[in-house]
């Protein structure tokens, strides 16, 4: 019963992502979607929150914003919108961090 | 995998509405079912017939219309956000006293219920917005 | 026949800076006419939309908070409050509206509809759901 966790905004620019980390469960997986990519980069303030957690972000949004693979946080994967909907079937159900 | 998808924000000002394409898209494409598209809040502005956006860049409403009529979606402004924010059918229009109507080919008004019918006969709830 | 679902409607935002607090409401009452098994959660600047003595006339807003008190008569029970973002805005249980529902199987006794979870234990209220409502 494990949870997909969407967050959508920059750790820097509100709590979302902190709140998302902290409640997530060990099974559940948390997916970095639009301004929430700028989580995953490595040595940023997310580092710490995501750290032993399932993490992914998606491509697209990286692209649209600069952000390399190699600039990104180890342990997160990139995946594509069909990566996406695959994560919303294995996964339970999705949470939103609105 | 049957699907209700929420866009609570409207064209443009986010990316809601984009990356609600994209991931509906792209669940059509592995052959999944989307139940219902629920737009809600601002998201209700997604159904305006009225936007000209500059020709070099996505026309979103045109593009849910199409999606919606290739795929047969069922694709919903919610009554109350909708009457909030003027987006009007011609039901809307004569039960309001109206004198025009905006609501692009694809989408309908309806209930809140709906959502709520969507939550409990989808296998998942996909919200979008801010 | 439908099946009876969990639903958890997640309220993180404060009320009237922005609509969210109030269609999420709305949302709500709907919902309680499809009988399914309606729980809300209150975290972050939700909580500050259960804070009581709200005043809304200087901003020319309809004062919606009534609502949360009506929940009852719609049969929902349980509302989850995040004891940290409580703390963390210096807030208390006695700053929040009292929100009770009447037990119809206990004489229509008053009970507490507000149950104060830390955020793990909301973590296990989430795990427990079937479909998670945000606005």
């Amino acid at each position: 019963m494990s949870i997909l966790h969407l967050v959508n905004k920059s750790p820097y620019e509100n709590s979302n992502l902190d709140t998302a980390s902290s409640i997530m469960k060990s099974d559940d997986m948390l997916l970095l979607i639009e301004d929430g990519v700028y989580g995953a980069v490595k040595s940023g303030k997310a580092s710490a929150m995501l750290a032993g957690r399932k993490v992914t972000a998606l491509g697209p949004d990286l692209a649209a914003r600069g952000i390399s693979v190699d600039k990104l946080a180890d342990d997160i994967e990139v995946i594509d919108y069909a990566g996406f909907v695959d994560l919303v079937e294995t996964n339970d159900k999705v949470q939103s961090w609105l | 995998m049957k699907l209700t998808i929420q866009v609570n924000e409207g064209p443009y000002q986010h990316q809601s509405a984009d990356s609600a394409y994209h991931f509906a898209k792209a669940a059509l494409e592995k052959g999944h079912e989307i139940f219902r598209i629920f737009f809600y809040h601002d998201g209700v502005n997604n159904g305006t017939r009225l936007t000209t956006p500059p020709q070099d860049d996505r026309n979103i409403v045109a593009r849910w219309t199409e999606l919606a009529q290739a795929h047969d979606i069922d694709m919903v402004l919610c009554v109350a956000a909708a009457q909030r924010r003027g987006l009007v059918d011609d039901g809307e229009a004569e039960r309001n006293g109206k004198d025009a109507t905006n609501i692009a080919p694809g989408f309908r008004i309806s209930g809140l219920g709906q959502l709520v019918e969507g939550g409990i006969q989808s296998d998942r709830l996909v919200v979008f917005g801010d | 026949m439908s099946e009876t679902k969990k639903f958890l409607f997640v309220n993180r935002k404060a009320p009237y800076g922005t609509i969210y607090a109030w269609e999420s409401l709305e949302v709500v009452l709907i919902s309680a006419a499809f009988e399914q098994d309606v729980s809300l959660a209150f975290l972050d600047d939700g909580v500050f939309q259960l804070v009581k003595g709200q005043d809304t006339s200087g901003i020319g807003m309809k004062n919606f908070s009534p609502t949360y008190a009506a929940l009852g008569d719609y049969e929902i029970t349980k509302i989850y409050v995040e004891k940290e973002s409580l703390e963390e805005r210096g807030l208390t249980l006695d700053d929040l509206q009292h929100l009770v529902w009447e037990d119809e199987d206990e004489d229509y006794a008053e009970k507490d509809s507000i149950r104060l979870v830390s955020r793990a234990e909301l973590g296990d209220v989430m795990a427990g759901q079937d479909v998670l409502f945000n606005f």
